[in-house]
């Protein structure tokens, strides 16, 4: 199927055939059968993704941009696609928007250096979400020490974990150049509505930047419709390799900043003493990128519009309420977090006197890949007064029977470490 | 059903997990530590009161996971009315058998950590007290961190 075709209506879709486009997926551990229920962290690879890799290895590695030959020409034809790829992905006006990065780090601290050291001064404030990862908080707490700007947050409503949007307008008032969140949260499950933040931000001419890591792979993503300056997200959560991501600019923002990085790929013409540089979006590539990492992350956006990214949202809201209802039946055992209704495919809980590490530890003996800690979250975790909590996260191939098992093994855990 | 989760969690430590021993503060401590795991959170302070070479008493409080928690209640036992070089010793044993399995000489209940080093991510829960009683002895005050250390 090439990604032109239209995808399937989900109703169509068999979501479990899929499972055998992802090797890792059958395997045993501890003896038990594989369940991944840390998408959140890292989504696994298809057998596409692996090829595509495999053959680039194989028939067209070179470096990009410098060479004349035939294999140079080839990579950098590939490289280029997939920055074409990208911007269709996303719905960016053009290619000269898509630049791409290790990953949403990477990305972030991108825009906090080379927009944020020419746009924010001592006094400005940043304003960023108390659901924010750490990835969109430490770059911003870096530029605000280097810059004497200050940093604000809004807050989010206890366990249910909303923004407190009637608070956003008063908080966008005072001296803010720039509102940073995320799209949905790794740790509630929150789905923002950023297209309306991005808009009320922008009314007032503050700059805004969305964190796509966790909604990228999982939903459909226009940037034009969200109406934000800055989006980033990662390759590796959304069925890509590691070490590849992308951060859209807006062009008209992307051409007045500096660079980020110097080095090779991004200069014009180099002399002893200074240089010029390319435009956008090469100005803030410098250096051998990841081409096969481009590559792979090509082949990953071609399979994921194969199954169509509308049909894998709603797919993850079955999972993820499937899975809220049924641990919502361990009853007073059980203190879970993030939205009753509408939330993305990931539940964050702690059982009643159990760490969750113990969780952690104990799934993992069941087969059970869950995640257990603050989830790069500490501040959002000390505001609901919590150390950490464990989390199973779902992605397309995982099935409502895994779900079962999962609720069964906790029945088990807290069997296990009942009084 | 459980029998998969007996090298980690034996008997002795699910017992000390669900209920800790001298797990309170102290009074009359000459000193104290904190002990903190930033992965999970693990917070524990360690309470010590010395007469001379000798460890007279000795509590813990705070949170964590089972092992963390466990480990400080064996800990608190094996160490109190034992010399400050004994506890040395102690913990030189118990960093070898977490970090690699052997037992070397008499650990007594302290062995029921030998299957800690199978479960690498839990090998720092394991120690985290043992680091925290010997920044006790020392007795700098610098709280300890799993993060700083080797483990
Ligand atoms: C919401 C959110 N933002 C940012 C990141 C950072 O992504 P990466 O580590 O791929 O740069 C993550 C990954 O865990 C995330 O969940």
């Amino acid at each position: 199927m090439s990604p032109t075709t239209p995808p399937p209506a989900s109703g169509t879709i068999d979501w479990s055939a899929l499972r055998a486009d992802f090797p890792i997926l059958h395997q045993q551990v501890h003896g038990q059968p594989l369940i991944y229920l840390d998408n959140a962290a890292t989504s696994q690879k298809p057998r596409a993704v692996l090829e595509a890799l495999r053959l680039y290895y194989e028939r067209d590695n070179a470096n990009v941009h410098r060479g004349i030959h035939e294999l140079s020409n080839r990579a950098t034809t590939a490289f280029e696609a997939a920055r074409t790829r990208a911007a269709q992905f996303i719905n960016a006006r053009s290619a000269d928007e898509i630049i791409f990065t290790r990953g949403t780090t990477e990305g972030i601290n991108l825009v906090a250096q080379a927009w944020g050291s020419k746009n924010v001064k001592a006094g400005d404030t940043i304003l960023l979400t108390e659901m924010e990862h750490h990835s969109n908080i430490v770059p911003w707490q870096l530029l605000a020490e280097r810059t004497g700007a200050k940093l604000a947050y809004l807050p989010i409503t206890g366990d249910i974990g909303l923004l407190d949007l009637a608070r956003l307008d008063e908080q966008l008032g005072s001296g803010v150049k720039l509102l940073a969140l995320t799209h949905i949260s790794n740790s509630l499950g929150t789905i923002n509505p950023v297209a309306d933040i991005c808009a009320r931000a922008r009314k007032r001419g503050i700059t805004t930047l969305v964190d796509a890591a966790q909604s990228a792979g999982h939903r459909p993503i226009d940037v034009q419709e969200i109406g934000c300056d800055f989006l980033a997200l990662s390759g590796h959560k959304m069925c890509g390799p590691t070490g590849i991501g992308i951060l859209y600019g807006r062009q008209e923002t992307l051409e007045t900043m500096p660079p980020y990085q110097g080095g090779g790929e991004m200069i014009l013409n180099v002399d002893f003493q200074r240089s010029t540089w390319k435009q956008p979006p090469h100005r803030f590539e410098a250096g051998t990128p990841d081409i096969s990492g481009a590559v792979g992350l090509h082949a990953a956006m071609d399979y994921l519009d194969q199954i169509g990214r509308h049909n894998i949202a709603r797919h993850d809201q079955e999972l993820g309420a499937y899975a809220y209802a049924a641990l919502s039946r361990l009853k007073d055992g059980i203190r879970l977090f993030g939205p009753h209704i509408g939330r993305a495919g990931l539940v964050s809980f702690l059982l009643k006197d159990v760490h969750a590490h113990d969780v952690v530890t104990v799934a993992d003996q069941r087969g059970v890949a869950l995640r257990g800690g603050h989830h790069c979250n500490q501040p959002l975790m000390r505001k609901l007064g919590v150390e950490s909590t464990a989390r199973a996260s779902f992605y397309f191939y995982n099935t409502t029977a895994e779900i079962d098992r999962f609720v069964e093994v906790l029945g088990e855990i807290q069997k296990f470490f009942g009084a | 059903m459980f029998d998969d989760l007996s090298d980690l969690y034996q008997q002795v430590i699910l017992d000390h997990c669900k209920k800790p021993r001298n797990f309170h503060e102290l009074t009359g401590a000459t000193s104290s530590a904190q002990g903190h795991n930033p992965l999970c959170g693990d917070q524990l302070k360690l309470y010590l009161a010395m007469d001379g070479e000798l460890v007279k008493d000795i509590s813990f409080q705070g949170s964590g996971c089972c092992i963390s928690k466990a480990s400080a209640s064996l800990l608190t036992e094996a160490v109190k009315g034992k010399t400050r070089e004994q506890v040395q010793k102690i913990f030189e044993q118990v960093h070898e058998m977490v970090m690699t399995g052997r037992v070397v000489g008499d650990v007594g209940k302290l062995a029921v950590f030998a299957g800690v080093y199978k479960f690498p991510a839990r090998v720092k829960c394991a120690i985290l007290a043992w680091h925290a009683v010997m920044a006790a002895l020392k007795g700098d005050g610098q709280p300890v961190s799993t993060e700083n250390e080797q483990s």
